[in-house]
């Protein structure tokens, strides 16, 4: 039967380990936040073959489950010659797939302010890039924030997969603890508990900044 | 590169194909038809009740599908719940998907105008017959694009099935390719398979979408 002491023991490696969970996933959604960026302004430039890459590249991310393109990061890095650790293959493959839901996220964002912003900015004045990072940016990132805690919420339940290519965050650190312990009820459930906690704060903190954003 | 391995795994292949694919069927009808009966329940049961399920869909959103398959797979034994990786997988996808239908369906039953409902109830229909012929019909057709796209987020959430060795395609490319270290091809046309798959029921789910709602357009 459930037993509470095995629970609650086994929270100590556990959360130990959540930090590399914290870790991916941040790290993830910063690279994510760069190249998403990158990809949103290729899907917004006047020229047709920037922007049929950029839709191509969402697709495609969006299309492949995770755990598909981690595998084939993981396998291709060795065939081009690099030599990097699993943690760094990791973060830059949830960076990479998160980019594609960064970018349309910051799409809809730009799509939602007021067209009169920018043709307000146009008759002051403004040279483009003025309106860009004066005006439409710092706009549209505060209406993103929302959205974008929502989707470090889906990283932090995505880096569980990361498991798979050996990274010792809580999933990992929890199949090591059963497999040790022979009590997976309970720490897997422990490991839920540390997942949710997370992502409870997260929620609130998205509560929170969309209840300050809100005009 | 050398794709001759595909011909000699054909039938593994095939076979973990059409379990992808039944994964796929059976997981979203089941966690759709879970999540309507957890949309309704919330509408018309009690306050406690209604509270009980928003702690069972917080929890649910708010954990891995890897972790839930885990305490349900490995678990569940434990507390006498014996199954075998293919029905695991399929309760498991239930439970995972249907707390995400769930809400799709609550906002979608939010969208349908409370005149409809106010204007049935004046003319007489009885409860039941104004969720079957008011708050379904409309209900539904406002919420099918977030369905189809939810059915979608299933199809990639199959994969993750294989970890607990359910034998879908995940699981049959990575037994071939640890069979011939054939990974990165293995994978690559994994990647392919499966983006050829979303795209064509996003599709599908586009088509249907035009269908449905082709009435409205046409009156407005």
């Amino acid at each position: 039967m459930f037993s509470i002491s095995v629970f609650l023991e086994s929270f100590g490696p556990l959360f130990w380990a959540a930090r590399y969970t914290l870790l991916i996933s941040v790290l993830g959604i910063g690279l994510g936040l760069v190249i998403g960026t990158l990809v949103c302004a290729a899907r917004l430039s006047p020229y047709a073959w920037l922007r049929r890459s950029a839709m191509l590249w969402v697709s495609f991310l969006r299309g492949v489950p995770l755990l598909v393109q981690l595998l084939v990061f993981y396998y291709t890095l060795p065939v081009i010659g690099l030599d990097v650790p699993a943690m760094v293959a990791a973060v830059v493959t949830v960076g990479i797939c998160a980019s594609a839901y960064i970018s349309e996220i910051w799409r809809g964002a730009i799509a939602a302010l007021p067209r009169g912003q920018a043709e307000a900015a146009i008759a002051i004045g403004m040279t483009p890039r003025d309106i860009w990072t004066r005006v439409i940016l710092p706009q549209a990132f505060n209406l993103s924030l929302p959205a974008l805690i929502n989707e470090l919420i889906l990283l932090v339940k995505a880096s569980s997969l990361v498991s798979v290519v050996g990274i010792l965050e809580i999933t990992r650190a929890s199949q090591a603890q059963a497999a040790t312990t022979f009590r997976p009820l309970e720490v897997y459930i422990a490991a839920a508990c540390i997942y949710l906690a997370i992502n409870l704060c997260l929620a609130v903190l998205g509560r929170y900044l969309e209840h300050r954003t809100a005009i | 590169m050398d794709w001759s391995i595909l011909q000699q795994y054909g039938p593994g292949l095939l076979s973990g194909f059409g379990n992808t694919i039944l994964c796929w069927f059976l997981g979203t009808i089941f966690s759709m038809a879970l999540g309507l009966v957890i949309a309704l329940v919330q509408r018309y049961g009690s306050r406690w009740v209604g509270r009980i399920i928003q702690v069972y869909i917080e929890i649910i959103r708010g954990t891995p599908f890897l972790v839930q398959l885990f305490v349900l797979y490995y678990g569940g034994p434990l507390v006498g719940l014996r199954l075998d990786a293919l029905p695991a997988g399929l309760l498991g996808l239930t439970i995972y998907g249907s707390p995400y239908f769930a809400e799709i369906f609550r906002s979608g039953f939010r969208a349908v105008s409370v005149g409809q409902i106010e204007a049935a109830r004046a003319i007489g229909m009885s409860e039941p017959s104004i969720v079957r012929r008011i708050l379904l019909p409309l209900g539904l057709v406002s919420s099918l694009p977030a369905l189809v796209n939810f059915s979608i987020i299933l199809t990639k959430e199959t994969v993750i099935l294989s970890i607990i060795t359910v034998p879908e395609l995940m699981y049959q490319v990575q037994r071939m390719s640890t069979e011939t270290f054939r990974y990165l091809e293995a994978n690559l046309v994994l990647a392919l398979f499966f983006w050829a798959l979303v795209e064509t029921i996003s599709n599908v789910g586009r088509w249907l979408e035009a269908r449905v709602t082709k009435h409205l357009i046409e009156r407005t």
